[in-house]
This record gives structure tokens, sequence and C-alpha cells, in this order.
């Protein structure tokens, strides 16, 4: 088994399914001659061709709205947005359209694609720092996967190309250098599947893409201390597999959310209802939540670390729920 | 050679038997719009109700002039292309009384109705957004090596977002097979066209994308037909997409309930003496068809709509479960947010 970079996992996923099925290409900006904005896809032009490595002008709203078009007339395209930020230019085509279309049509059409963008950080200021995953994750006909490890994200790729519905799926460009054991032989994972990362007794930590390391890295100075966390990973925000969260949360009686999302209408704050509304009962402490403060991410380095959640922020909420 | 005579050359080619075709269709049209509208004041149909009337000829024109295999985007005034397209009128209405039996099962209404086997890609009712849709459609054959080509509609009121640029420039850059028909029928919704674009005709907005483009009277069925051969021959053969105007009107309001403070009755009047289907009637005269046989075809046209409402009326609507199925092709096990019904 090697250990490979988050990065690579994503190549390789790409570069498997693109030598599995002729139907699938990619398409966005820089994706093609510059090798990925994010290097991602350095070297798919020279294997696949123009054809299948499409470079596109800066039009976020033709990006995803062509790529709704392929998908429903047959093809599996992977459309890039440089990042989450720009793909507020796509909105429309991926909630009008891409998440509607199999409805609104009754059940006529398909509408197999899988839209690739970043979220992250790191001065790059207000409109280019966003964690926007509940704005999709809101929507019925979306599938919105959030992956915090190379295995994850190769898994969860291939599986997303595969899918037959709209899959976001949002990598972290904190991530792009870690490394972690990916098997050699090719294998998918499920989409919709919350996975219990590091079992423990006290606490359940729920965190997925980033916030999982950081939640990982929490639990395993917390276990120096006595204190055992079980870290799940809700890779997959829509649809939710509710199942590991609430079994832990019976187990432990406290939970702790963490998040790169704003507080207030996140991600958190649904996963936060599924346990109360399925779980009253086995509540011990008021389930606290870790996300960044609300606020525009400033430039400065230092405003913006005091805006950012992380491994910190969750030992003390966990140290919180306990007292 | 001019335009003129090349245009006869297609025109000459048409026989009598297409023609009534195409005055049927129109008919069929401007009779299922009237008693649509009848119905929605019966409170038969919901929601918004965007009638054709006046464009009848360019639907017909255009649909007709490509392969039952080439793919149609709409936009949301889509009754007539649907009918056009050879939707049957009974699954027109029923989709607009909400109806199971629906082209769109009943989830779409008058703004989506679809037919995949027909590939009638749907009415889209974000304004544009229907052209990136065809942009990837046609994409999709290109990339598969299919001659098909992808026809996309779309209003005056399109060509001043952004998606008109994207879909415009991504399409003549990739030399995608689509013929853009614009539908210029004066207003965006109650704004005139020189209210809201710096370019009144519009065809010259192709120029910066290096699109081919002609301008075309809309209420001449002939004419329509003839410029979408010219886009289809040179989209078929390769060449990219090509850009039509069509000069229309719609004598309806935008939609029901619209008090139309921004046009003037004699304005609409002007317009009622250039009717497309009186229009072709006088051309089919000169082509010898007798008042009895057009006679013979309305009364056709009237019992079919009378079936397609009597249909639609005593359809069923769609059962409770409908509600969360086509969501995804699955419903996803164990999700959250699929509630039982």
């Amino acid at each position: 088994m090697a250990e490979i970079t988050y990065r690579e996992a994503v190549r390789r996923a790409l570069i498997e399914e693109m030598r599995r099925d002729e139907r699938v290409f990619i398409m966005g900006e820089e994706v093609g001659v510059w090798g990925g904005t994010y290097a991602v896809t350095r070297g798919l032009l020279e294997e696949f061709g123009e054809k299948r490595v499409r470079d596109t002008p800066i039009s976020e709203m033709v990006i995803a709205g062509a790529a709704v078009g392929a998908a429903m007339n047959g093809l599996r395209p992977v459309a890039e947005i440089m990042t989450v930020n720009f793909a507020l230019l796509s909105l429309d085509a991926i909630v009008n359209h891409a998440a509607k279309v199999r409805y609104m049509f009754g059940g006529q059409f398909e509408c197999p694609l899988v839209l690739r963008t970043t979220a992250g950080w790191g001065q790059l200021s207000a409109t280019h720092s966003q964690t926007l995953e509940n704005y999709f994750a809101h929507v019925p006909g979306l599938k919105v996967i959030m992956p915090g490890t190379p295995r994850d994200a190769y898994g969860l790729l291939k599986s997303a190309i595969r899918d037959p519905d709209p899959v976001i799926f949002i990598e972290h460009t904190h991530l792009y250098r870690v490394r972690g054991e990916v098997p050699d032989e090719e294998f998918t994972l499920p989409i919709g599947r919350s996975e219990v990362k590091r079992p423990g007794r006290d606490v359940t930590v729920i965190a997925y893409s980033r916030m999982l390391q950081e939640a990982l890295k929490a639990a395993d100075e917390l276990a120096r201390e006595g204190i055992e966390c079980e870290v799940i990973d809700i890779a997959t925000l829509r649809p939710l597999d509710l199942k590991p969260i609430i079994a832990s949360f019976k187990k432990t009686y406290r939970a702790v959310l963490a998040t790169e999302q704003w507080l207030g209408y996140g991600i958190d704050a649904e996963v936060a209802a599924q346990i109360y509304e399925h779980a009253f009962d086995y509540l011990d402490a008021p389930i606290r939540r870790v996300t960044s403060k609300p606020v525009p991410l400033p430039y400065n380095r230092d405003l913006e670390q005091l805006a950012l959640p992380d491994k910190e922020d969750i030992k003390q909420a966990v140290l919180e729920v306990l007292r | 050679m001019s335009q003129i005579q090349a245009e006869e050359g297609v025109l000459n080619s048409l026989d009598q038997e297409t023609l009534l075709q195409w005055y049927r269709q129109m008919v069929l049209i401007r009779r299922v719009e009237e008693e649509a509208a009848n119905a929605y004041q019966r409170g038969y149909i919901g929601g918004f109700l965007h009638l054709y009337i006046g464009e009848e000829a360019v639907a017909v024109g255009a649909l007709n002039a490509l392969r039952p295999d080439d793919n149609v985007v709409v936009h949301y005034r889509d009754h007539g292309h649907a009918l056009a397209r050879g939707i049957p009128a009974r699954a027109v209405m029923a989709e607009l009384f909400g109806k199971v039996t629906g082209c769109s099962r009943g989830k779409g209404g008058s703004m989506h109705l679809a037919d995949g086997q027909r590939r009638f890609w749907g009415g889209y009712a974000i304004v544009g957004g229907q052209m990136a849709l065809a942009t990837g459609i046609a994409l999709a054959d290109q990339y598969q090596g299919n001659d098909r080509l992808t026809i996309c509609f779309f209003g005056d009121g399109a060509t001043n977002n952004g998606y008109f640029l994207e879909s415009m420039n991504l399409a003549a850059v990739w030399k995608l097979p689509v013929i853009w028909v614009c539908e210029n029928n004066q207003y965006g919704m109650g704004t005139a066209v020189e209210r809201a674009s710096a370019v009144t005709e519009i065809y010259r907005k192709a120029c910066a994308y290096d699109t081919p483009a002609e301008q075309v009277n809309g209420q001449d069925v002939l004419g329509v037909y003839a410029a979408v051969r010219r886009a289809a021959e040179h989209v078929r053969a390769g060449n990219g997409p090509y850009f039509v105007e069509v000069v229309t009107y719609r004598y309806r309001g935008h939609s029901m309930g619209d008090p139309e403070r921004y046009r003037s009755k004699a304005e609409v009047e002007e317009w009622l003496h250039q009717d497309p289907i009186e229009r072709l009637k006088r051309v089919l005269f000169d082509y010898g068809v007798t008042p009895e046989q057009l006679e013979a075809i309305h009364a056709e046209v009237e019992e079919e709509v009378r079936d397609a409402v009597r249909f639609a009326t005593e359809s069923p609507a769609p059962p409770p479960e409908a509600l969360f199925e086509d969501i995804y092709a699955a419903p996803p096990a164990g999700d959250p947010f699929v509630l039982p019904v």
C-alpha cells in the first residue's frame, strides 16, 4: 500500500476513470495546458488529448451549464471550477438545472455530472477564502462530498464519476499535500456513508474535510490526557448518513461538531438538529460547534488565523462538553 | 446569387401537402393556446401561463427545417415548440393541468414541457440558462461523432445576460453544432428591446462571436424555414454555430394577467395584420388549396383540442408518492432528507 498525497489521489482517480470510460472528460479553467491551478490535472492533457481535457474560457456559468447539458446527452463530465468562490457564478446552472432536470421533467433525463471545486484560504482575503458547501448541501437533487483523506478522495471521486446524479466534489487546498495510505488495488467507496475514523468512548467529534484532520490531531493529543474521542467523518454531506452519528452519540452522550463553515445556518447546525431530533434522551451536555468566526476573512495573517478554527478549538470544545 | 433566388429554390421544393401540414400545426398551436387560456381562467391551470399566440410560424418553420433526431432546447414559452415537435396535444394539455399523463408527469407544468423520446430537452425558465445547456448538449454530440445538431430558442431579453455571452462564445470557440434562434418578440416581459439592449438589431450581436447571423421575418413561416435550413446546412457541415434572429410578436400579454401598460392597442393591431396563419393561408391559396380543405383542417384541430382538454380533465393527478420520486436515480438509503409521504 502506497502513501500518496491527496492531490495524487484525486489525479489517480481521474486518470483511472478516464481510461475506464470514454465518456468521462474534464473541462474547466486551466485544466489542460497549465495542468490545473493546483496541479491536480497535470499530465492529463498529454495522455488524453484536447478532446477530453478541455480548457475553457473564464466562463463559470457556461462551464457548469454545458456540463449539465453534456451529462443529459450521454457524457460524464467532470467540470472543474477553480474555487468554490467562483462557483457562485455557476450556482444557477447547478441549483436550477443540475438539481432539477430529473425531477421537473418527470424522470426523463439524468444528470451524471461531477463538479470539482476547492475550498481553502491562506491570506487570500474575503472573496477567495469561503466555505460554501452548505449552499449546495441545502439543495434536494444534489450530492455533496468533501473528503478529508487521500483514500477517501480517491474512492469517493471514482464513485462520484460513476454516479447517475450530479455531485459537487469539494477538495480543500490545505489537504493537497497531506499524505495517506491508499491501496494500490483499484477500489471505490460508497457515496452517502459516514465513517468512524477513530473509535472512542467519551465524546463524539463529527468533522469533514480539513477539520477531519484537525479532529484526528486533537483526538491524539486528548488521548494522552486520557480522553477518548470517537471521530466520525461525514465526507458525504448530502445524502447524510446519520446512523453512525446517532449510534456513537448514544454511547458517548456528548458531541462536538467541527467545520470551517461560518457560525450560522451551516452544516454543523443541521447535524446538531438531527442529533437533537434522534437522540434527545441521550443528551448529557449541549452540543458544541467549532466553526469559523462569522466574518469576511481578512487579509492580515494574524487576523485571518483568529477567524479560523483548528485542533486547539476542537480540544477546548471537547473539554467543555465533558465539564 | 441572391438569397431570394436561393430561397425560392428551397420553397419550390415544398409540396402542398407539406405546407398544409405546417398550416395544421400552426392552427393547432393557436387553438391549444386559446383553450389553455380558457382553462387557466377557469382555474384548471395554475402558476404562470405564457402563450405563444402570434409566434406560431417561428417554431413551425424552424423545427420543420430539422431532422427528427436533432436536439431542441427551449425557453419557458414552450407550448408551440412542443406541439411543432410532435408532442401530442393531450400530453401538452395534461401537463398544463398538472396531471400524471402530462409530458413531464405533472411535475414541470407550462414552463417545463419535455419529451426525451423526441429529443425535446425541455423548456427552461431561467432566462438564458438553456443556452448553456444547449452548448453542452451539442458538445456531447460533437464529442461522440454524431451528426445531430442542437437548436436553441431564446428571447430578445436573454441576449442581455451573461449566459448569452458565455454560450455564444464557447460554442464558437469549440465550433459546436448549434443553431441559435433568437425570438425577438419586441419585449422582455414589459421592457421594449430599445430600452434594454444597446443594439436593437439583435442578430448583430452574433458578430462579436464571429458567428454568421441573419434576421428573418418571424411571421413568415416559409422565411423562417428557409433561414433555419441554411443554418442547418452550415452547422451540420461542421462550420460551428449559426445565429437566426426571428422578428415576431406575441399577441397576448407576457403571461396571463399582464395589464400590458407597456404597449399600445394600435401597435398590437398593426401586428395582427401580419398574422402568420393568415399569411400562410394566402400562400396556400396560391398553391391552389381550396377553402374547404382548410375548413377540414380546422374541424380536425377542433376535435383534437377538445379531445386534449377532455383527456387532461379526466386524467389522474400524480400520486402522493411521486413527491419524493426522481429527486435522485434511487432514493439514498438512510437519508434523513427523504421523508415518508
